[in-house]
């Protein structure tokens, strides 16, 4: 589960952590005694009919130097990262 | 007269626009005030007053040359860290935001800056949002004003925090299942939770996208309503923003004739006798104004914390996939490391303990096997609890009930026990999984001085009944005037 969840644990916090999942979904198996036969998913929503749309024009400011000050390792005008493929 | 930072946002805003004040002294007088409080209290990750001195003598410029800044003119206020601000660091209580500066403003800032407010900080709270007692911040604790000893809830505990201490006038916190509420009842502080949609979340920090919310803490109803007045509205950059216009809202309505239901499953076992207590007296102050009570049922209240928690990390455990070490934020990386290491490592090194509980829940709530069992259940679920609302409010125009079952509790007292500290949220996080508005507002005090909230529970888009009820209480009450110890 850490793995797909991109996470590495150290050993003492793996255990810890497993014992809380445990405890928390024992916990949420409550819901699996209701009978939602027939029942819709989620919270109907209050307003919208449809999901808006808007028109497909670029409106963002052209901010690339203040963002590109926030990565932790820019080269030139990119991000750069570890090598993918071997 | 009484200190400048003692003055409610009201009062403050109607003396700077008639140049009693001005916005510099009256945001020098907040500063200094943070700067006798923050040791003991530790409201504040970021405190911004050459940013804030600046904005204010901008403020007295436009004075003096005969503008109107806004409804908020010179008004200091602080924003939950996970609110963005253009130059201003914005951490979200974490270690891998820890140097982030975003680019730009989140909608509600921008909005509070066009209404006049000064941002003097920004206010401490769980890493992510994700707590409910701001002990999760990865960035320092904070106290609870009236009792140091205390947490101020969670998890806008720095913006409920802060308020209370008059080291700002009023703040902004977000509400994803109590976050404002339950610190403004911890705090003695009144908060609200706008209906789901009514703010928009442009530039938040997102916990929880189908859930969260942005809303004002301030000191009393008033406050209150002046800055949901400059926040509210529809935004085109959030889409999940409503279109529906902002009714006005007035301050001077009476309660004679609403119905108000009284939720049964809300007095709970084990609740703290002093909170059963202060909440049934000020419902009862409601009652002798012409308010009629009515006993109602919320049947599947007892499902909701499990609900919450399946809903609520499914949606982190997406959202915070973007932490990757890659455009922003913490990056972590042995020499030789792929890709993969590298997202994993920075992971491990920039999220706390509670953040990796909640995505791996989420995670596993999502995976393929579970995804039926957990969370299709859990929608199923939360469409059930909605509907319970919708009964009730066939016959009731709001329904009223505590905020918490408890006072604020100790600092390190539910750390180490996850399950318990969600089950603090009960009674706050079924109206965030129908999407409701609801409001805290103080009512009283247990026997050892910690403040206790009232909950009003409204109609989808209908903040004017509850700021209607909340005001009319207020007026028979003068326990938001009193001060934590300074």
């Amino acid at each position: 589960m850490a793995s797909l969840a991109r996470l590495r644990l150290e050993p003492a916090e793996e255990e810890r952590l497993t014992a809380d999942l445990d405890h928390i979904l024992e916990a949420f198996a409550k819901l699996q005694t209701l009978d939602t036969t027939g029942v819709p998913f989620g919270m109907p929503s209050l307003d919208q009919a449809a999901t808006p749309l808007r028109d497909d024009v670029v409106t963002n400011p052209d901010a690339g130097e203040e963002l590109l000050a926030n990565a932790p390792a820019p080269q030139g005008r990119y991000f750069r990262v570890p090598k993918i493929l071997e | 007269m009484s200190p400048l930072h003692d003055l409610t946002a009201c009062e403050a805003a109607t003396q700077v626009r008639r140049r009693g004040i001005s916005a510099t002294e009256l945001v020098r007088a907040v500063l200094a005030r943070a700067e006798a409080t923050e040791p003991a209290v530790g409201a504040y990750i970021t405190l911004a007053a050459e940013s804030a001195l600046a904005e204010a003598a901008e403020i007295d410029r436009r004075i003096a040359a005969g503008d109107d800044p806004g409804p908020l003119a010179g008004v200091p206020i602080g924003l939950k860290d996970i609110i963005c601000t253009r130059g201003l660091r914005t951490t979200a209580g974490s270690r891998i935001l820890e140097r982030f500066v975003p680019a730009y403003d989140a909608t509600v800032t921008e909005r509070l800056r066009r209404a006049g407010a000064v941002v003097v900080g920004k206010l401490n709270c769980d890493e992510f949002a994700m707590g409910s007692s701001t002990e999760n911040s990865a960035l320092g604790v904070t106290r609870n004003p009236w009792d140091g000893t205390r947490v101020p809830g969670g998890s806008s505990g720095g913006s409920a925090a802060a308020v209370a201490a008059r080291s700002c006038l009023a703040s902004l916190g977000t509400d994803t299942g109590g976050s404002i509420r339950l610190p403004a009842s911890f705090c003695g502080v009144t908060g609200l939770k706008p209906t789901y949609g009514r703010v928009s979340r442009y530039g938040v920090v997102a916990y929880a996208s189908s859930l969260d919310q942005v809303g004002p803490l301030a000191r009393d109803v008033a406050d209150t309503a002046l800055v949901f007045g400059a926040i509210a509205g529809h935004d085109p950059r959030d889409s999940t923003s409503s279109p529906r216009p902002v009714p006005p809202i007035a301050l001077d309505g009476d309660v004679r004739g609403l119905r108000l239901g009284l939720p049964k499953e809300y007095f709970v076992e084990g609740m703290q006798p002093d909170v059963d207590r202060a909440v049934r007296t000020a419902i009862a102050s409601l009652a002798r104004q012409g308010a009629v009570i009515e006993p109602v049922s919320l049947p599947h209240t007892e499902y909701a914390v499990g609900t919450y928690y399946l809903v609520a990390t499914a949606e982190a455990s997406s959202n915070l996939a973007r932490y990757d070490g890659v455009r922003y934020g913490l990056r972590v990386e042995a020499p030789g490391a792929a890709v993969q290491e590298m997202y994993a490592q920075t992971r491990e090194a920039g999220f706390g303990t509670e953040v990796k509980r909640r995505i791996m829940l989420g995670t596993y709530a999502l995976s393929a096997g579970y995804y039926d069992a957990y969370y299709l259940k859990a929608l199923q679920v939360r469409a059930l609890i909605a509907r319970d609302f919708a009964r009730v409010f066939e016959r009731c125009d709001a329904i009223v009930a505590p905020v918490a079952p408890t006072t604020a509790f100790g600092i390190g007292e539910l750390i180490d026990d996850p399950l318990t500290m969600y089950l603090s949220d009960i009674l706050t996080i079924s109206v965030n999984l129908a999407g409701l508005p609801g409001m805290s507002v103080p009512c009283g005090f247990d026997q050892t001085g910690l403040p206790i909230g009232l909950q009003v529970i409204g109609k989808p888009f209908d903040e004017p009944t509850l700021f209607r009820i909340a005001a009319a209480y207020e007026r028979t009450a003068d326990w938001h005037r009193k001060a934590p110890p300074a």
